[in-house]
């Protein structure tokens, strides 16, 4: 009985369509197309209110562009090392796989913690807050929902670890964490546009 | 196998007492049933709409009336626009994408059947949540478009809009689940040989229809969340005080409100195309022209929606550029006006009421298209914007349209979802009913806007010439009722004496119609190979020009049968949308209540994740 199930699902993996792609794959793609749409409508709001803030602090008065920069060279290491992390996952090294997917988590990680002092040091040092006028809305708004999406990433990234530690993912479950990958590399890629565009453009 | 006997055999045991139909339908991931969930709740929010409306026409039905007062008649035309959009005309559509997709194109269901549940059972939350709102006394009044900065806080300092809001959010994210879902299902799960342009055109148009929601939804998710923070947390959006744009409302708004009226009536041209051909006996028309229009409208669908705010002043350049792009999207909706008579044209014609709800979709959406490319040019918009000429044409295209098309799939696939067949006598009392009251109802509209009277006013004086007409509208809307009681008493009768379908009642082109009536759980004992456009049909009659009809497939042995592998129930989803509805309701409650329900929501959709991680190394156990 348990052969004739395990040989029905080994015939055919359920997963792989017509086109020979993985639904859930496809599925991601989807999802990343739709929220290439979420961000543009946030930076859409970001450009059309560039500049007509009626109070201050002004943007180039509280932006501390080298720990930004930092953030932004830490997110982009973070797609080199998740790229690693799938590397070993497809040798079967299921311990250095794990290893990497944890620097990845990591590198999110400070990247939000920067994030976290920046945000204090503008309220706190600058007096900029959400209500405090249209820079602070958009930017805040801007940027902590791209926050918000690191910081999902963290925590995916993390059970991924934790379910590889404890031996629950293996070399089959590669289009699992791929996918991860792909959230990962998309939310990165989002923040070049959002660092060129808030903090680059003058 | 513990789990292929369960749904061989023991799914009837388990679903003899109450409580447990009940639980299997509260578990389901079968899209059949799913589907069956989507158009029951929403035909029921379509009778709630729908008086809203009724109570809105006697209001109106003589001057200076008290029957409701503007705060009342204000909640009436929000909850009415809302509702008909949201929580009747999209799920309805859903319905069908639920219930006919996996059909026609030879799939045993969805991509993700979970997900797919979770999209419901999310869309229930959403409907109840922003229907609760009257119970408390705070129904939404500030129109279904929401225009900043009416929503602030200082103009409404009660819930009533938080209720809109946050129920316009949670239907989104319904609606987006929804979305991703039939994209990987019509990408990824066609059966062999069914490439993209053998698809049934219904397929086609909820396909585009797919691109529409997952790629519009995401801006009014925006301009919600916008709003969302202006009222909670105290930023500037809409704030003009503070340099905040009210006109940013609006765009955000109509970038998803355009293709949203496409959304709404896409599906509803792709069940007319299917109804034609099946009643004229004929292929389609330029079956391929149909889908190349369908796309096309998809895609300019995106660049149109500054003609909504031709009356806010956007200059000449904004207004010519949206004037012409609305005046091209009018030629492909006008191509495929022409492929459905053309479809007609030299058809042998069989007049049942499925037949009847598509010409009469014809007709309807024609006028409403003609009323609508007047509005292309901003001089003539300008005198008609904001009256109730503008309320004659898009109930034209969304009534006369969408609702038309979709009744004419209810009779159309009422037979293969019940395996009975409504009464068509009394389906064409429905129909002649519902015509004559709709266009009782909209028709005089146009002549009320056009000599000045306004949307949204709760009453108006004696003096203006109007009295008849609004008189005479609202016995059609009456009238409309009537029709539905039609259409409820056909459904019962059908369901206690109707006759018996059999697979293929119409003599159809599509592959659902190849299967049994209602259909097994599993669809498709085995996923037939496709070789061209209308492929049951010419299994049936060959090709009509002296080919012979193609080669039966084999009979299906039990052991093809006993190898079906279907997707066991799940209460996750069920879990997931009421934690998600703790959450959102939480932002109106206390911020304790937001954190509990946003940690239950992360735990849950862990366990959703995970209750499938590997299920072949689960066999063994």
């Amino acid at each position: 009985m348990v052969d004739h199930a395990s040989a029905v699902a080994h015939a055919h993996d359920p997963n792989i369509g017509t086109t020979g792609l993985d639904n859930r794959k496809v599925g991601m793609w989807a999802f990343l197309g739709s929220d290439c749409m979420f961000f543009g409508s946030l930076i859409g709001t970001y450009l059309a209110y560039k500049g007509k803030s009626i109070s201050g602090p002004l943007p180039h008065q509280v932006f501390d562009i080298p720990l930004t920069s930092y953030s932004a060279a830490l997110l982009l290491a973070s797609s080199l090392t998740m790229v690693l992390a799938l590397a070993a996952l497809q040798e079967s090294r299921v311990k250095k796989a794990a290893g990497w997917l944890f620097v990845t988590a990591m590198l999110g990680l400070h990247f939000v913690l920067n994030q976290v002092y920046e945000f204090t040091t503008f309220a706190l040092h600058h007096g900029l807050k959400l209500s405090t006028s249209l820079f602070g809305s958009t930017f805040f708004v801007l940027t902590g929902f791209h926050g918000a999406h690191v910081t999902g990433g963290v925590i995916w990234l993390l059970i991924l670890v934790m379910l590889a530690l404890r031996g629950k993912i293996d070399a089959r479950d590669y289009t699992k964490v791929e996918i991860a990958g792909l959230y990962w590399h998309f939310v990165d890629i989002v923040w070049i546009a959002i660092f060129t565009v808030i903090y680059l453009i003058p | 196998m513990a789990t292929q006997a369960a749904f061989m055999h023991g799914s009837k045991a388990e679903t003899e007492t109450f409580w447990g139909t009940v639980w299997s339908w509260l578990t389901t991931v079968d899209h059949k049933r799913i589907g069956i969930l989507y158009g029951t709740s929403a035909f029921i929010f379509f009778l709630v709409g729908g008086i809203e409306a009724l109570i809105m026409r006697l209001q109106l039905a003589r001057p200076d009336n008290t029957l409701v007062g503007p705060e009342r008649f204000n909640e009436l035309f929000t909850m009415h626009g809302t509702t008909m959009i949201f929580l009747a005309v999209m799920p309805l559509s859903a319905a069908f994408f639920n219930y006919m997709i996996p059909l026609m194109i030879g799939a045993r269901d969805v991509a993700f059947p979970r997900l797919n549940a979770l999209s419901y059972w999310i869309f229930l939350s959403g409907a109840l949540f922003l229907n609760s709102s009257w119970l408390f006394g705070m129904a939404p009044d500030g129109g279904w478009f929401g225009y900043a900065n009416l929503t602030t806080t200082q103009f409404s300092p009660r819930h009533t809009i938080d209720f809109w809001m946050l129920g316009l959010q949670i239907l989104g994210l319904s609606s987006m689940l929804a979305g991703f879902n039939f994209l990987v299902t019509i990408i990824n799960m066609r059966a062999p040989g069914m490439t993209l342009m053998r698809m049934p055109v219904f397929v086609w148009m909820s396909f585009v229809t797919q691109f529409l929601i997952v790629l519009a939804f995401p801006a009014i998710t925006v301009a919600l969340i916008l709003l969302m923070f202006d009222r909670f947390f105290g930023t500037l959006f809409y704030e003009p005080a503070a340099g905040g744009d009210p006109l940013l409302w609006q765009h955000l708004f109509w970038i998803f409100g355009h293709p949203e009226v496409y959304i709404l009536i896409l599906p509803a041209m792709g069940i007319v195309s299917e109804v034609l051909p099946t009643f004229a006996r004929k292929p389609l028309f330029g079956a391929p022209v149909v889908i190349y229009s369908g796309i096309m409208i998809g895609f300019f669908g995106f660049g149109v929606w500054s003609h909504h705010m031709f009356s806010v002043g956007m200059g000449p350049v904004a207004d010519a550029a949206f004037s012409i792009s609305t005046m091209l999207i009018a030629v492909p909706t006008g191509v495929k006006i022409l492929n459905w008579i053309g479809t007609l044209w030299g058809g042998s014609i069989r007049f049942k009421a499925p037949l009847y709800f598509s010409l009469g979709f014809i007709a309807m959406f024609t006028m409403g298209g003609l009323s609508g490319v007047m509005h292309a040019s901003p001089p003539v918009d300008l005198q008609q914007t904001d009256s109730y000429f503008v309320v004659a044409h898009f109930h034209y295209v969304l009534f006369g349209g969408s609702i038309f098309g979709l009744f004419s799939g209810i009779y159309y696939w009422w037979p293969k979802i019940t395996g009975k067949m409504l009464d068509d006598t009394l389906g064409r009392w429905h129909f002649w009913t519902m015509l004559i009251g709709f266009n009782m109802t909209f028709f005089p509209m146009h002549y009320l806007g056009l000599i000045g009277m306004p949307r949204r006013i709760y009453t108006y004086a004696p003096d203006l010439g109007w009295n008849h007409w609004n008189l005479i509208s609202t016995i059609g809307s009456f009238l409309i009722g009537v029709s539905l009681l039609f259409f409820i008493v056909n459904v019962f009768r059908t369901r206690r004496s109707g006759a018996v379908a059999g697979n293929d009642p119409w003599d159809a082109r599509t592959l659902e119609w190849s299967i049994p009536s209602p259909p097994p759980v599993y669809n498709f004992a085995r996923i037939p190979q496709v070789h061209d456009r209308d492929d049951f049909w010419l299994q049936k009659y060959g090709d009509g020009h002296g080919g012979a009809p193609r080669p039966k497939p084999a009979p299906v042995t039990a052991a093809e049968i006993a190898a079906i592998h279907m997707p066991d129930t799940s209460f996750w989803p069920l879990l997931l949308a009421l934690a998600l509805a703790v959450m959102v309701s939480g932002l109106m409650i206390s911020m304790v209540q937001v954190v509990i329900g946003g940690l239950l929501t992360l735990w849950l959709m862990y366990k959703f994740a995970m209750e499938l991680h590997r299920p072949a190394a689960g066999h063994g156990h």
